[in-house]
């Protein structure tokens, strides 16, 4: 009876630690398989399950970052891991602009910063493929890519202009349970530098007339999803160092086995 | 000497924890072994024995000291590749950080071993570039290829590669990262790449020329282009 109570304990205090501390601000998403827009061989990918923010990185959360390490503000951060318009909207290393809100997602951060910040909790940027089946869950589905309404929702943002100075959590979160993968910045991926569909891929690139632009698109895997075109479209004219000012990030976390 | 390795190592590692990375540091010591001029009137050029420098006289010292004494908080610019901290294979099994190939004029270029199509042009390129440079600037040269699929390019399948493909010299270098970090490699030189089956990546083709500061002075990218340029920048860097 005594060991029971005192396994119990145990299991509990096992179980506590991991749904505390662990998942804080994130959910958890249960990986699956899907066809992506591009994927290995344009077959279906296989995503494992992993914890994901719940919503995008603020500017406020940035703030924190840079006080803890100097390293990444605006003036120390050296020129191989971040271009000159890196956090163009703040007034110094520790402060934003008077004009930019603590609640807005951060941006004009490069792949280096995004992807250190989320080292420095424990966590990573999401695969490209992770994101994307994250990202393909509306209000009430998990994959309503083949809902119109879906489509236009994201294309009606696209079209809406700086929507990067709204603030995180004001439109509803998708099925999972995330906010904000479509509506407010572009995100950065960890591997976002694996879609070759650029210009200069043309010449470059063994697999060459598969790849490109407009034959790219009659290449993907559902042309009704002009959305995810378009993000796989910039990720691919993307430098690891580039800041830009409608691209922001947030982290994920493997499951612990 | 010894003393000032230790320091050395502490300073590292203590980099490595403020920077918050979860790699290994251990720093493994230099290979590097040979004299220099102290003013660098030859630029780069190193001697194999102590004496003095043919132009300004002055005593050569060896090039241990000099990386010792250059290497603080300003030693690497801030463009330098060498402020990548990872940890990499070589073909022979050594354990190195791309620091370690500080000093020499660098040529790399990302490739796998078991790629058929577009790989075997690009080390063609490599060899063909160096066909182009003088024996007295391979001294100052490094020609480096990383490898896009280190789970399957271990050093020993490095080491055969570049038997197989008469770049087992001096001037070669093979390196095996980890995803992550030949990740963060591929992003510094822009190159972009993707896993297409379990053996296959489609991956930009570019030769990037580091010079001995770790800075990228020049890239040619495409297959089989006019290599004119690159040979010119390597020259200029390794004269």
């Amino acid at each position: 009876m005594k060991t029971k109570a005192f396994s119990l304990i145990i299991i509990c205090c096992v179980f506590q630690t991991f749904m505390f501390g662990q998942t804080e601000g994130m959910v958890f998403i249960k990986g699956s398989r899907y066809l992506p827009l591009y994927g290995r061989d344009s077959t279906v990918v296989e995503v494992k399950d992993f914890n994901m923010d719940i919503y995008p990185v603020t500017n406020k959360d940035y703030e924190l970052f840079v006080e803890k390490y100097p390293k990444w503000q605006k003036s120390n951060v050296i020129k191989l891991f971040a271009d000159d318009s890196y956090l163009a909207n703040w007034k110094n290393n520790l402060e934003l602009k008077d004009d930019q809100n603590s609640n807005s997602p951060v941006t004009y951060v490069s792949w280096f910063a995004a992807k250190a910040y989320c080292e420095c909790q424990g966590k990573r940027l999401p695969t490209v493929d992770e994101w994307e089946y994250a990202a393909m869950a509306d209000e009430t589905t998990k994959d309503a890519r083949v809902k119109p309404s879906y489509n236009e929702q994201i294309l009606a943002w696209y079209e809406a202009p700086r929507s990067n100075e709204n603030i995180i959590g004001e439109s509803p979160k998708n099925a999972w349970g995330v906010y904000d993968l479509h509506g407010l910045v572009w995100e950065w991926t960890l591997d976002f530098n694996s879609v070759l569909i650029t210009g200069e891929s043309r010449k470059d690139v063994d697999k060459d007339s598969d790849l490109f632009c407009g034959s790219a698109s009659l290449n993907a895997t559902d042309l009704m999803n002009y959305a995810a075109f378009m993000r796989y479209a910039i990720r691919g004219s993307l430098k690891a160092k580039y800041s830009m000012k409608n691209l922001g990030f947030r982290c994920v976390q493997d499951i612990n086995q | 000497m010894k003393h000032l390795k230790i320091y050395f190592s502490v300073f590292i590692m203590v980099m490595a924890l403020a920077s918050c990375n979860s790699n290994k540091t251990e720093k493994i010591s230099d290979e590097l072994t040979g004299f220099q001029c102290p003013m660098k009137c030859e630029g780069e050029k190193t001697y194999a024995e102590a004496g003095s420098c043919p132009i300004c006289n002055m005593d050569l010292q060896p090039i241990e000291m000099q990386e010792d004494i250059v290497i603080d908080e300003d030693g690497i610019s801030e463009e330098s590749i060498f402020n990548l901290t990872s940890t990499w294979n070589t073909e022979e099994g050594e354990e190195i950080q791309l620091e370690d190939l500080k000093g020499k004029t660098l040529v790399m270029v990302m490739i796998y071993t078991t790629c058929k199509a577009a790989c075997p042009r690009l080390v063609a390129d490599m060899r063909n570039i160096e066909a182009q440079i003088p024996k007295d600037n391979l001294d100052n040269l490094r020609f480096v290829l990383v490898s896009i699929d280190p789970n399957t390019d271990t050093p020993e399948r490095l080491k055969a590669f570049a038997i197989e493909n008469f770049m087992d010299g001096e001037q070669w270098t093979f390196l095996q990262g980890t995803e992550a970090s030949v990740r963060e490699f591929a992003n510094v030189l822009a190159m972009k790449y993707k896993q297409i089956s379990p053996i296959d990546f489609s991956h930009s083709n570019i030769i990037s020329v580091f010079n001995s500061g770790g800075e990228l002075i020049h890239q040619q990218e495409g297959l089989g282009v006019d290599n004119k340029e690159t040979v010119e920048s390597i020259l200029e860097l390794t004269q």
